[in-house]
């Protein structure tokens, strides 16, 4: 099939008008790829939760009875703010906690070194438990979030005074 | 605490943004609702987000990791105390996977029940649902293979529509004018619909040359009352995207207009429809024979004209019928009043074929017109974020005919200054000074027609 300027541009337009951040068109002997913004994002694949949920006033988390999920990495790197402390924001709307469990100690505290692959909190999306990675080296000198309280995209989380 | 509609909701979560957002915002006020909006990060310092009691973040700009997200914004609704979740328009609204996760997680969710989305949002079941109703349909079927799709089309009759099964809205439709078209433009609709809306399924409907679009707006109360509030013509679109609409629908034979509603009603209780919604029809210009389309189970960007002509709130009823309340009115009290206009006013740039214009607006004002009504989240240093439609504002004009209610609207744009990002004003004021429209009764291909007319006009 071939293909001229035309037929590129209707792409692009049709693309363009629609929701859509990526398409994929194959037919024979032709495959056009074409991704929204040219960044590493790809096709979302939304947290499932595939049990029932939940209190809805969620006290305590529950990681026993959870779906534990890879490490949400942090979307950018961590801000570094004017007093050369860095804050560590939430990578996802959720749930909050410190811990794996309730009983359990925090995963981090004032004072603890981290390096950037320590996990420093858990962000639950309904019954999803996302581990969050400091994504720095250096110590926690603040804890910006109470406890099992919603946190939002992009709300501080921590302070990290850098290592080195 | 306030205790609003049927005593079972207080604060509403609105998984929407934009003008929308700030609509249902002004509804939960007017009854005592408290309101929490969640946004994606762009929207943040929106009006939307300063203007309800607590804004909340869910995710970054684009859609898919914010607004498209069940997940997270029932997540966000129960952080934050929320018993409803109102979506809006486009998004998540007609989302049976967020009906269910809502219901599942004891929240109310403002529209039909998950399964009446799912009929409605499969528009080759809906189709079939309007026939055992009894409504007309357009001669057609869906179509598995290609030679199956060139016996549909040879026995309908070029050209014909190959739409997307999971589409609608528009979205999902393709023009075909003859076989050899067809064989191409099958392969690449089933490809574009499973890409955007995850099903490949496609059907070939009969097309009508010269076809207007009615849409009758039906409510529905947990207590088995249906009422229609009238219809609404918006056949003045660009590829399938309204432009302009306006109520009632010119030019109609009232043995008509009373045809359409009834089966507009009729097909809601067809399907055990609840809380509002809209029945769409194309109408043959021809010889005002009307065909079913499909069902928008959602509040529509144009409920504006409706709540004109009716002195209806349309969102505050979609709360109420929500929290249980019974409909306030029958439907020998609907009355209309006047003749309502809408146009949508976008940041697209009508000289370089509509593309999207996004920026921040360095000045935007619309004057103040008696019997205008301006539905906007736009202010001076708003940002048009590249992430969504370019919708800036809606302007209403509500007359005692339909004239007076097009002077408004050509009087409001006008006087409309917007400064930092393109906008389709100038086009929207040759539209409606055209005489084409302010004789009644465009079809659906007038503007594409008349638009080297009209940029001509704008240049």
């Amino acid at each position: 099939m071939a293909l001229s300027d035309e037929d590129v541009r209707e792409i692009l337009r049709i693309i363009d008008e629609s929701e859509l951040d990526e398409l994929r068109i194959e037919t024979e002997g032709f495959s056009l790829h074409v991704r929204r913004g040219g960044g590493a994002e790809t096709m979302p694949s939304p947290a499932a939760p595939s049990m029932p949920v939940a209190p809805s006033t969620p006290a305590e988390p529950s990681p026993s009875t959870a779906q534990v999920s890879a490490p949400a990495s942090p979307a950018t790197p961590p801000p570094d703010d004017h007093d050369g402390k860095v804050t560590i924001e939430s990578p996802m709307l959720g749930t909050f906690y410190r811990a794996e469990g309730p009983n359990q100690d925090p995963f981090v505290e004032i004072g603890t070194r981290v390096e950037p692959d320590t996990t420093v909190c858990i962000i639950e999306v309904m019954k999803m438990m996302n581990s969050v990675p400091a994504g720095v080296a250096g110590t926690i000198v603040e804890i910006c979030h109470e406890n099992a309280k919603l946190v939002e995209y992009g709300e501080p989380i921590f302070r990290v005074e850098p290592a080195g | 605490m306030t205790t609003g509609p049927g005593g079972t909701i207080s604060r509403v979560l609105i998984a929407n943004r934009g003008e929308i957002a700030l609509r249902i915002v002004r509804a939960c006020r007017e009854l005592g609702l408290e309101s929490v909006v969640c946004c994606s990060d762009v929207d943040r310092d929106g009006l939307a987000a300063r203007s309800a009691d607590r804004a909340v973040c869910i995710g970054p700009g684009p859609a898919t990791q914010s607004y498209l997200r069940e997940d997270l914004v029932v997540q966000a609704a129960l952080g934050t105390g929320c018993d409803a979740i109102h979506p809006g328009y486009g998004f998540l609204s007609e989302s049976p996977r967020l009906a269910v996760l809502a219901d599942d997680n004891g929240l109310v969710f403002v529209g039909p029940a998950a399964n009446v989305m799912e009929l409605a949002g499969d528009k080759l079941q809906a189709r079939a649902e309007a026939a055992r109703a009894g409504l007309p349909v357009l001669p057609g079927s869906g179509v598995q293979s290609a030679p199956e799709a060139r016996e549909v089309a040879d026995r309908i009759g070029y050209p014909v529509l190959v739409k997307a099964a999971g589409g609608g809205g528009g979205r999902g439709i393709k023009l075909v004018h003859d076989a050899e078209e067809l064989s191409v433009l099958l392969g690449l609709a089933r490809s574009e619909a499973g890409a955007a809306f995850g099903d490949e399924r496609v059907y070939i409907e009969r097309y009508i040359a010269a076809a207007r679009h009615i849409e009758v707006q039906i409510a529905a109360d947990e207590h088995g009352s249906f009422i229609h509030l009238g219809e609404r013509d918006c056949s003045v679109q660009r590829r399938y995207q309204k432009v302009v609409e306006e109520a009632p629908a010119p030019s109609l034979a009232q043995a008509t207009r009373d045809e359409l509603r009834a089966a507009a009603v009729q097909f809601a209780e067809a399907i055990g429809y609840r809380n509002l919604g809209t029945v769409e029809f194309v109408l043959d210009a021809a010889n005002q024979d009307f065909y079913f389309l499909e069902m928008n189970c959602r509040i529509q960007v144009e409920h504006p004209v409706t709540e004109a002509v009716t002195g209806c709130d349309l969102v505050a009823e979609q709360l109420r019928i929500a929290g249980g309340d019974a409909l306030r009115v029958s439907q020998s009290q609907v009355r209309l009043a006047g003749h309502a206009v809408e146009c949508r006013l976008t940041a697209e740039d009508a000289r370089n074929g509509f593309a999207p214009s996004p920026g921040r607006i360095s000045h935007f004002s619309i004057p103040a017109v008696p019997g205008l009504r301006v539905d906007t989240h736009c202010e001076d240093g708003a940002v048009v974020p590249p992430y969504y439609d370019s919708l800036l504002a809606k302007l209403i004009g509500h007359g005692p005919d339909r004239a007076a209610a097009i002077e408004i609207l050509v009087e409001a744009l006008e006087g409309t200054s917007i400064q930092g990002v393109s906008t389709n004003r100038d086009l929207l004021c040759r539209v409606l000074a055209h005489p084409d429209f302010a004789a009644g009764a465009v079809t659906t291909g007038w503007l594409e027609d008349a638009l080297p007319e009209l940029q001509k006009a704008v240049a």
